[in-house]
């Protein structure tokens, strides 16, 4: 009996002792984790820091008052008010007299030709509209808020240094002159950037906007949407379901989980060969990207599908036969609604994949320098993340914060897409 | 297959009694018994088995079982874990069909008709011969719908009316339409178990089967729930043919007429079930309904 005793208080000493040990790896453990995850969350908020403080001023962008007659002379010297005199009237001249009005003392023509540039070339287009919108203001004289230039609004917003020599600037020190004039009378502001989200791309930063990348990216995850998801379900439904267990569903199974990890690029190639090539279909279209996309998101979505089948407990597939439903009743009735929670998320996560993607893209021709917004999936199109590919490129200070503005936008849409595909995994989890 | 890989594969436990027990060898003994199982045939079967050999891949899973399933009689199937009961009750409706290692030979008739039959189509033979599974599995959708589906896919019924009506009267069969009459919309899966084990029961019977084979349909359920349950087996015995397969002695001898003792894979006896309690004529049977072992 006491020999007993002792054995076993011996075994608790030896436990104690043991647990000092255990606890501290424990603890040693949870560091790790704890800096591993500090660590990404670092990287992370880095990321975001630099994106946000890079591009939130694209957000904003200077416009300048001017007093602009709008003369009768000018616009319309035959009176008719005929709205193709009116469209192709000289609205550039307008803005020029409203220059020279404000700065009667530049003479020279060199300085008239800086002074000019003071104001976008889009400025006219702006009056154009006006005009069009109103023909009553023609012979009026108005104060109109008139898009600066990239430089201007660069100047404006300290992106150019005041300070450093003349010869080092992108702006002269008449210019700054001319903006200071402008400063004082209060004519200079910063005004909300619609332009960024209604145009399309441009060589001016000032008129680029995410607008046509955006419509892009809508058109071709529309194509790629329609077509990736009923074919991965069916495929996913069909091999999970209907297919006999063989050697060749073993290879399609290899073969489907091979090309998941094909590199995007490869698929951008096919589709050059494929449908551009061989097909004949348009090039830069964003059917022929949804196309491509559809070929790189099929593995993805054919996985996650089938793994949402796979989790049906085969309970409710006894439940259903054993009542006498076919094995089609049985999928279709049963098994397919239960698992589509699980495919809409792996079809999400797979759309967010394609709406980030642009290696392929860059081969089917998407890179295209393409102003005008694509009106549908056969137009010329780029996408926003080929659009900021674009930009990045690009040498003006003012695409720089447009670039990270329009990854904003990017971020925001992925960001989007997950949330929703984390709410439908967390509203339909296990209803059984 | 020799003996002793038989015993191995068809479950280590048994292996390990027979080998503690060692003067008695369970092998020998249902081999010498063969022939003598007690009377398979009834005078108006409605569904026979003879010669049922059941293979999962090279696994020997039923070997030559003949036996008869009156009309409107409950017979129920005991036997040690592992010894092929269940998978007898499976062939009955070819719910092994779904496994695709499992083979099964030899003929099983339903009315005079080879369910095994190529020619022969699944849907209405399940019909015919309905389920309910060891673990309550009712559809996650709404009580009502449970029941509804089965008649809804086999045409049962033409218009709402009258699948209202089918919904009622399975749930009062089933003696469930009390408790959830206030809640058809619910859904099924927020039951009890037992609530959920008879509204499947419900499920079985809307679609007016002429069998219904039970696979342990109390084995998760307690006391009171049983007690319903083998109440309500007792009243569908009436119009239905049941077969049920049970761990529970006393639940076979307390709802069925005929009693089947199953070990490792053969039919060892089969009787009415007062006799094969109070008087087996097998060794084996005595020693599993005396609980020796199993």
């Amino acid at each position: 009996m006491s020999n007993q005793n002792q054995t076993e208080k011996r075994a608790i000493d030896l436990v104690n002792a043991s647990l000092k040990k255990r606890y501290a790896k424990e603890r040693r453990f949870r560091h790790v984790g704890q800096a591993a995850v500090i660590m990404g969350l670092l990287f992370v908020s880095f990321l975001f820091i630099s994106i946000i403080g890079n591009g939130y001023t694209a957000f904003e962008h200077t416009f300048v008052r001017l007093n602009i007659e709008f003369s009768e002379q000018e616009i319309d010297p035959e009176g008719k008010r005929d709205p193709q005199a009116l469209s192709t009237a000289n609205y550039a001249g307008l803005v020029k007299a409203a220059m020279r009005a404000e700065f009667p003392d530049v003479k020279a023509r060199k300085d008239k030709r800086a002074l000019y540039k003071l104001i976008s070339s889009g400025a006219s287009l702006a009056l154009r509209e006006m005009v069009l919108a109103n023909p009553e203001i023609i012979g009026t004289k108005k104060e109109v808020w008139l898009v600066a230039d990239d430089d201007i609004d660069m100047l404006i917003k300290g992106h150019i240094d005041r300070n450093v020599p003349e010869s080092d600037r992108r702006v002269s020190d008449k210019v700054i002159g001319w903006v200071e004039q402008f400063e004082s009378k209060g004519a200079v502001e910063k005004q909300f950037n619609t332009t960024f989200f209604t145009n399309g791309d441009s060589r001016e930063p000032e008129l680029a906007g995410i607008g046509g990348a955006v419509m892009g990216s809508l058109y071709m995850l529309l194509v790629t949407l329609a077509l990736s998801f009923p074919i991965g379900v069916a495929a996913a439904v069909y091999l999970e379901e209907f297919a006999p267990q063989n050697r060749w569903t073993d290879l399609i199974e290899v073969n489907i989980n091979n090309l998941a990890a094909v590199p995007s690029i490869v698929f951008g190639l096919l589709g050059l060969a494929m449908f551009i090539n061989f097909f004949g279909l348009p090039r830069s279209a964003p059917l022929v990207g949804g196309l491509v996309l559809t070929l790189m998101t099929l593995p993805t979505i054919i996985i996650a599908s089938r793994a949402a089948l796979k989790s049906v407990p085969p309970s409710i597939r006894e439940a259903a036969l054993g009542i006498g439903a076919s094995k089609m009743q049985m999928v279709f009735n049963h098994v397919l609604p239960l698992a589509m929670p699980g495919m809409l998320t792996g079809t999400i996560i797979g759309m967010a994949q394609a709406l980030g993607e642009s290696a392929p893209l860059l081969m089917i021709g998407m890179v295209a320098f393409i102003v005008d917004i694509p009106g549908g999936p056969f137009d010329p199109a780029t996408v926003l993340p080929v659009q900021v590919y674009l930009w990045a490129d690009s040498p003006e200070r003012a695409f720089v914060e447009r670039t990270s503005a329009a990854i904003m936008v990017l971020l925001g849409f992925l960001f989007i897409m997950n949330f929703l595909a984390i709410i439908l995994r967390r509203r339909f989890e296990r209803r059984w | 297959m020799d003996t002793a890989t038989a015993v191995d594969e068809m479950g280590g436990d048994m292996s390990q009694t027979v080998a503690t027990e060692g003067a008695f060898d369970h092998e020998k003994a249902s081999q010498a018994f063969v022939g003598k199982v007690g009377e398979i045939a009834v005078d108006n079967p409605r569904m026979t088995a003879r010669k049922v050999n059941v293979y999962y891949g090279e696994k020997h899973a039923i070997q030559d079982v003949n036996l008869d399933i009156g009309k409107n009689e409950v017979i129920s199937m005991i036997g040690p874990s592992g010894c092929g009961k269940s998978t007898f009750l499976r062939c009955l409706n070819r719910m092994n069909d779904t496994i695709d290692i499992c083979r099964v030979a030899g003929e099983i008739k339903l009315d005079g008709q080879d369910v095994y039959d190529k020619k022969l189509d699944v849907v209405p033979l399940r019909a015919q011969v309905g389920m309910v599974f060891q673990k309550p599995n009712p559809f996650p959708k709404s009580i009502y719908d449970n029941i509804a589906y089965g008649p809804k896919i086999h045409g049962l019924v033409s218009n709402k009316a009258d699948l209202d009506e089918v919904v009622e009267s399975s749930l009062r069969r089933a003696g469930l339409w009390s408790e959830v009459k206030d809640y058809l919309d619910q859904p099924g899966t927020g039951l009890s178990g037992g609530q959920q084990q008879r509204l499947c029961i419900a499920r079985t019977i809307a679609v007016s089967p002429e069998v219904i084979l039970m696979d342990e349909p109390c084995s998760a359920l307690d006391p009171i729930a049983t007690a319903k349950i083998e109440e309500l087996i007792d009243e569908l015995r009436e119009n239905y043919t049941i077969a049920i397969v049970t761990h529970s002695m006393q639940q076979a001898a307390r709802v069925s007429q005929r009693t089947a003792y199953f070990h490792l894979g053969k039919l060892i006896e089969v009787g009415n079930t007062d006799d094969i309690f109070t008087n087996p004529s097998h060794k084996l049977t005595e020693d599993y309904i005396t609980g020796r072992f199993g």
